[in-house]
């Protein structure tokens, strides 16, 4: 076993070695005429190639016999701690305080780092619940953020509207957008029901871009005005402060409505939706109703997110919501674990926090987060935090007395 | 006796294939029938027309709620035709797979509970009341079918005889009137296979169930069912008891003449 493995790393390095020997070990010097030989350079790629194949490989095996253990080991399910309340408690209360008192501590160049990571919380666990939880795979997820932004930004530039009194408004429109969205995609699913969104995504941003008299076209909307305090003026850091607890208290919303909906009736709908639509709908379940149910329930965080956003930066233009944008919503959500909103705030962490503070490696940023990805998908696909579902805690004496 | 289920010379054409042709099927209120015939005789796509999964090509479906007058269903919704009283199992095991065993029974309460968005974010006193209520009638069904001490594992972990008993315990959960079990003991041993008739006939009691079975274990239906249609190539070739079905040319024809095909 071990000594396959390490003769197929030994394979692997060898071929490398063949495969890359033209580039770094051969240089002509075509001032001599002469041919520099880099033996050194070949073998930093044979033991470079041979170690991280044996890594690899190694990884491998140690799935496979975990995945193996597991099998035997059918129906007992290992303890996390995750699903002890008493973890989730404390650790929910320690970041409560510790976010809480955040924005006096740091610069306002920190604070803006958390907004935007709280921004994306929110859109993550929006997205959560039509991606993870009714499994509906959605791409365009980052129309319903500019449908919330546009929907302050217009309101606010034509009409001088404030934030308070859009930000319901951002959030009802892009719900209503997204069941308008589902009732053509009703029948569809996967790939399909991807392609559809992915494309619905880019019809918002191209009617964003070319409608230049309503919307500015790509040079955006500008001078939107920030949430006001009862009329107050404040100063820049003071408003950005400000906005840091409208973002911190709309995430705790969006996490205790997002909870309470998993564990529901409509939850449990949702759920049984994305395990099999056919015994769904012959369990009683409105299947039609329950998917326009997810898509409203899901795009309405993203019009929220967005008029915090937009009244955040005080400009947006169509750029802010481009494709990519919804590919990294999408990826904080399977990173996490779908369906597992603890898991979209640990995702949200590395895919937003750490770049910021890794600007050291932000040349070898797409690299890096294209690696984390094909690992994640190949040593833990259901994400750093797996949903999991809710256990119940019933009181039978006669189980006990059975012995169980 | 009222009669429960009321099939009307229905066909199903799927394209150029007819995998029901001209079939009426009466069921009365308590009776346990059974539908039999060869693989690929048409009985699942049988039990679709009925839960309208399928609408039929042809010919009409009426069922009789509990306290009602007959009514029609074909080309209803599935899930309205569950919410009248009628639920099933299905032949290759469909269960909410990644929710626990409790979960899946919790789910097909849908059709009996209330609770919106609203009642679900901010939980008044009624929701958590039904929620409890919820729980707690699941349980009970999952003891009454002896699954009660994995209620807590995914679905998914069940052992096959236990996943097609929580098939049963959650098709019980939608409170039916009619219980359509499409071939319950595939897959199941001897012992496994008793004890699954003897839990058909105690909850047909303990429920008042009406029940429409279609199985491929001979023993099972012949010592289970009062009545017995044959179906072979979507037509239904006989009608009657156990007794004088057995004894039916045409139906000792067409299951020897599937041995000789195998
Ligand atoms: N959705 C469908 N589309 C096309 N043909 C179908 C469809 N469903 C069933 N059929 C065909 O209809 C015929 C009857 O199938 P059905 O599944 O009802 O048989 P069955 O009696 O349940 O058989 P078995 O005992 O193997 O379960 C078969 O020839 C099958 O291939
Ligand atoms: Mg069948």
């Amino acid at each position: 076993m071990v000594a396959r493995e390490f003769f197929k790393s030994l394979g692997v390095s060898l071929w490398f070695m063949v495969l890359t020997f033209p580039l770094v070990a051969v240089r002509v010097n075509t001032i001599e005429n002469t041919i520099q030989w880099r033996w050194a350079n070949l073998a930093i790629v044979g033991v470079g190639a041979f170690v991280l194949s044996a890594v690899w490989r190694w990884a491998l095996v140690r799935r496979e016999t975990m995945l193996a253990n597991a099998a035997s080991g059918a129906g007992e399910r290992s303890v996390r701690v995750w699903d002890s309340p008493v973890v989730t408690r404390t650790l929910g209360a320690a970041l409560l305080v510790v976010f809480m008192g955040i924005p006096w501590l740091v610069s306002t160049y920190q604070t803006n780092i958390l907004i935007s990571f709280f921004l994306y919380v929110m859109l993550g666990i929006g997205l959560n619940i039509v991606v993870g939880v009714a499994g509906l795979l959605f791409l365009g997820y980052a129309a319903f953020y500019a449908i919330g932004a546009y929907a302050y930004a217009l309101l606010n530039h034509y009409f001088g509207w404030g934030f308070w009194t859009v930000l319901p408004m951002g959030g009802v429109l892009a719900a209503v957008a997204g069941v308008l969205l589902a009732f053509p995609v009703l029948r569809l699913r996967g790939d399909y029901l991807a392609i559809v969104t992915l494309g619905f995504g880019e019809i918002v941003r191209l009617v964003l871009e070319n409608w230049s008299d309503l919307t500015g076209g790509p040079s955006g909307i500008s001078n939107i005005d920030r949430p006001g305090f009862f009329g107050q003026e404040m100063t820049v850091a003071g408003t950005n402060i400000y906005i840091y607890y409208i973002v911190f208290v709309a995430v705790l919303v969006t996490f205790v409505v997002a909870e309470r909906l998993k564990d529901s009736r409509v939850g449990r709908a949702l759920q049984a939706l994305r395990e099999d639509e056919i015994a769904c709908e012959a369990m009683g379940i409105d299947r039609v109703g329950v998917k326009l149910m997810a898509f409203g329930l899901g795009t309405a965080w993203a019009g929220f997110a967005g008029v915090i956003f937009a009244a955040k930066t005080t400009f947006i233009n169509p750029a802010s919501f481009t494709f990519f944008e919804s590919a990294i919503i999408l990826s904080i959500v399977v990173l996490g674990g779908m369906g597992s909103n603890w898991g979209v705030i640990l995702g949200a962490a590395f895919l937003v926090l750490l770049p910021e503070y890794m600007r050291a490696f932000s040349e070898y940023r797409m690299i890096l987060f294209a690696a984390a990805m094909v690992l994640m998908m190949v040593f833990r696909p259901q994400g750093m935090i797996p949903a999991r579902s809710k256990q119940y805690r019933i009181v039978d004496r006669e189980l006990e007395l059975s012995g169980e | 006796m009222e009669s429960v289920l009321d099939v009307r010379s229905v066909s199903m054409n799927f394209g150029g294939l007819r995998a029901l042709n001209d079939v009426t099927v009466v069921v009365r209120d308590g009776e346990i029938v059974s539908l039999i015939g060869p693989n690929g005789a048409g009985k699942t796509t049988f039990f679709n027309c009925v839960t309208s999964i399928y609408k039929p090509t042809e010919g009409e479906v009426y069922f009789t709620p509990r306290g009602s007058a007959p009514l029609r269903i074909s080309g209803m919704k599935p899930n309205a035709v569950t919410a009248l009283g009628m639920a099933r199992t299905f032949q290759n095991i469909r269960l909410f797979q990644n929710m626990s065993v409790l979960e899946n029974v919790m789910v097909a309460r849908h059709c009996r509970t209330k609770a919106g968005i609203f009642g679900a974010v901010f939980r008044p006193g009624w929701v958590r009341r039904e929620e409890a209520e919820i729980v707690e009638k699941s349980y009970a069904l999952l003891k009454a079918l002896g699954l009660h001490r994995w209620y807590n594992e995914l679905a998914a972990n069940l052992p096959y005889g236990q996943q097609r008993r929580l098939e049963i315990a959650r098709a019980l959960a939608t409170e039916p009137r009619l219980l359509l079990l499409d071939e319950p003991a595939a897959g199941m041993n001897p012992q496994e296979t008793a004890a699954l008739k003897d839990l058909v006939l105690q909850i047909r009691d303990q429920f008042g169930l009406t029940i429409l079975l279609i199985e491929h274990d001979m023993s099972m239906v012949m010592s289970i069912s009062e009545r017995i249609y044959v179906m072979e190539y979507g037509c239904l070739i006989a009608e009657g008891t156990p007794e004088a079905v057995s004894h039916d040319p045409r139906v000792i024809k067409a299951y020897l003449g599937e041995v000789e095909h195998a």
